[in-house]
């Protein structure tokens, strides 16, 4: 257990709403190991913020965990139940200490009258020992180390004098200036320019290699997972349903839904080719379909089969597990186990 | 198509913001669009690309009337009108704004909450008194709902109860309901899934080739653009830096901001990672440009004429223009005839200013803009009464004084 930084086992949260129990995640197992980075992909709506946030329990409180929801933070040769810890005191060892994140929309998550640099220092004086002035001196060196020049003055700025890919380089030295075990990426690049994107993938890609921190980075864009992950695992409607090495998913997708995002993805090498949609929206999570829950859209859907019975993980090589009939018996999907 | 008169043809077009006034000094002006020239051929579908704050957004708004032209023309023939832009009179918009629509970014932000999707898609129709009865409008409404393969039993329902991808297809709706000429989307599906936007990347594609549409698809995605336009511009800063038939842009890119966006998108493949050429730095401030060429403070291939000599766009073949001093020297393969076919324009603004994004619009105009209208007409009439009253509670407390006396 200790080879990984954090362990999600058999993780099922419910939303308690005016109309009913609302499924957002469906029984979710992954870890991330120190060094790594791990992709999640779904579309919106799939779950895969809200997963994210029960890493840190930032679910609001209509969020219910089931009773065999696991999640395990190793850090510094402890093992933590966060689902366990209760209040915000306990929850310190999480957030703010191994545990950082950053969002999607930098503009967002600043708070707009206070300078970049007060925000900088007050969570280091909240979650470490240092005080004010080696804080400022701590929070300069990050935003240095993240590229940001003439950082002094940056420090004294507000979040509306950076420009967008400034404001993510900020946001970034943020989370890391407490020295994370795990940095949580919700959509880091997505509100961002191509160029500023490639500029920012690169910058996480020094870190983990300096830092030696495991990432999660949450997308919903293959090409900036297969330029950035280790390993991938796919989300739809609250399931993970594709989970593997960048290469084994993205090269050889063994699940319909995911063979479909790539299809989806235009690509500039093959122009000739008609983009093919993924028909259909994602159905609400208020009826979940009965069985796979993807049969609604999927092309090689099994009548009587995938419309009935829940698949089961299934490894198909070495560390690459699906949960698809199709993908565990070939293409007609009913003869038993044979290949 | 080239004999033909072009949909649209901006003219040294310039869209500029004045920022604060002072008392003395000059007053600092962000250039958002300066001195553009281009076509838009009729029927095409055209892209518009750019990093944000490179001012493709303006220019689409400018085009609509939607944003102030500064400098330059705008001439708009679809064969049945002929209008000016930058001069139209209050019944030649009007007539205009039938013919030209705008499809937003954000479907969640673009429809009304407060709307029911039939009422939504009616809006258009009702402001500009297209329908003779409300008979006619449902009609119409279903009619387009069910081009945009919108459930006809949902047109009772309001936003909130649709996906993004449905939700962008009401938006479309809404925008082809009075049969425009010309159609303007702005970053339609930057908010939308993968798995969504190709559905509808292929639904604007085959509705503006149904509907015989002109489309000036602004966008910040090239992979997208690749696909689904026929002919692509490149924008940055406020400047046109390259524009040609898309199979020849992305075959070919001349412009180095052209070939750096194209190796910014980041490649399926995990094993080509970090070999692209990378872009350093940001764009820079629209108020304090740099000289010369706009481009030259993130270009690797920058040389001494780039910092003091803004380039030219020269035509390098077949509708392909491009704006820079070196394209010649950093593609040898071929070297047609330059023809030079703008004046540059080389204005250093002096002093840094803070960075306030190139689009200080005021409100995002909603289209057919009754909306605005009504809200004003409302919060007018709300101060006549708030008055009224006002004066009549002072004469009712000053009657029993009068009497007295």
């Amino acid at each position: 257990m200790s080879s990984s930084l954090i362990k999600v086992e058999n993780l099922t949260l419910q939303f308690k709403t005016d109309e009913g129990l609302i499924t957002a995640v469906d029984n979710v197992s992954f870890e991330v190991a120190p060094g790594e980075i791990m992709g999640l992909v779904g579309e919106s709506g799939s779950g895969k913020s809200v997963t994210a946030k029960s890493l840190m329990q930032l679910n609001p409180g209509n969020a219910v965990y089931s009773p065999e929801s696991r999640i395990t933070l190793t850090t510094d040769g402890e093992d933590f139940d966060v689902l366990s810890l209760k209040t915000d005191r306990d929850l310190k060892v999480v957030r703010g200490g191994a545990v950082s994140m950053i969002f999607q929309e930098p503009m967002a998550s600043f708070a707009p009258a206070i300078t970049i640099g007060d925000q900088m220092v007050e969570q280091l004086l909240l979650h470490s020992d240092m005080n004010k002035k080696q804080a400022r001196d701590h929070s300069i060196e990050m935003l240095e180390r993240v590229g940001i020049s003439d950082a002094p003055t940056r420090f004294g700025q507000y979040a509306f004098e950076f420009s967008g890919g400034m404001r993510q380089r900020a946001m970034i030295a943020m989370a890391l200036s407490t020295k994370p075990k795990l940095l949580i990426a919700d959509e880091p690049t997505t509100a961002l320019d191509v160029t500023i994107q490639a500029q920012v993938i690169d910058l996480m890609k020094d870190l983990v290699a300096e830092f030696g921190m495991g990432i999660l980075f949450i997308t919903h864009d293959l090409g900036v997972i297969a330029q950035t992950a280790d390993n991938v695992s796919v989300m739809y409607l609250g399931k993970l349903i594709e989970t593997g090495s960048v290469r084994q998913v993205i090269r050889d997708p063994a699940h319909p839904y995911t063979q479909g995002l790539l299809h989806a993805i235009p690509k500039l090498e093959q122009l000739d080719v008609p983009l093919t949609p993924v028909p259909g929206d994602i159905p609400s999570p208020l009826d979940r379909p009965p069985g796979c829950v993807f049969h609604t859209r999927c092309s090689q859907m099994i009548e009587g089969r995938c419309d009935a019975d829940i698949p089961t993980p299934t490894t198909l090589s070495e560390g690459h597990v699906a949960s698809c009939f199709v993908a565990q018996y070939g293409p007609g999907g009913v003869a038993e186990a044979s290949a | 198509m080239n004999e033909e008169t072009p949909l649209i043809s901006a003219k040294g077009l310039s869209v500029h913001f004045g920022l604060g006034r002072k008392l003395f000094g000059e007053q600092k002006v962000v250039r958002a669009v300066e001195n553009i020239s281009l076509d838009i051929p009729k029927g095409s579908f055209f892209g518009l690309v750019g990093e944000s704050g490179s001012g493709k957004t303006t220019f689409g708004r400018a085009i609509l009337q939607a944003a102030p032209i500064t400098n330059g023309s705008i001439a708009y023939n679809d064969g049945e009108v002929d209008y000016n832009i930058a001069s139209l009179d209050k019944s030649d918009l009007k007539d205009y704004r039938k013919r030209a629509q705008l499809i937003f970014q954000d479907p969640y932000a673009a429809l009304s909450p407060r709307m029911t999707v039939r009422d939504i898609i009616a809006e258009p129709l009702e402001v500009m008194g297209l329908t003779a009865s409300r008979k006619e409008t449902d009609k119409r409404v279903r009619e387009m709902a069910a081009k945009c393969r919108l459930n006809l039993e949902h047109l009772r329902r309001f936003p909130h109860a649709f996906s993004g991808g449905q939700r962008q297809r009401i938006s479309i709706a809404r925008a082809l309901v009075c049969q425009p000429k010309f159609l303007v989307a702005d970053e339609s599906v930057a908010a939308l899934d993968v798995s969504i936007q190709a559905d509808i990347l292929n639904l604007l594609k085959s509705l503006t080739e149904e509907m015989g549409i002109t489309f000036l698809f602004i966008s910040h995605d090239l992979s997208v653009v690749a696909h689904i336009c026929d002919h692509v511009a490149v924008m940055y800063l406020g400047r046109l830096v390259e524009t040609a038939p898309t199979r020849e842009l992305f075959a070919a890119p001349r412009h180095p901001y052209t070939k750096a966006l194209l190796s910014a998108i980041p490649s399926l493949d995990p094993d080509y990672r970090g070999q692209a050429q990378k872009l350093e730095g940001e764009i820079p401030s629209p108020t304090n440009p740099p000289p010369g060429c706009k481009f030259q403070t993130r270009c690797p291939h920058a040389i001494d004429i780039c910092r003091s000599e803004e380039p030219m766009l020269s035509q390098l073949g077949f509708e392909h223009d491009v704006a820079c001093h070196r394209w010649e020297e950093l593609f040898e393969d071929q070297a047609p005839a330059i023809v030079s076919a703008q004046v540059p324009e080389a204005r250093p603004v002096p002093e840094p200013v803070p960075v306030p994004k190139p689009e200080p619009e005021p409100a995002a105009e909603e289209e057919p803009m009754a909306p605005k209208v009504l809200a004003n007409e409302l919060a007018r009439l709300r101060r006549k009464t708030r008055i009224a009253i006002t004066v009549s509670i002072i004469a009712l407390l000053a009657l029993p004084f009068a009497c007295a006396l």
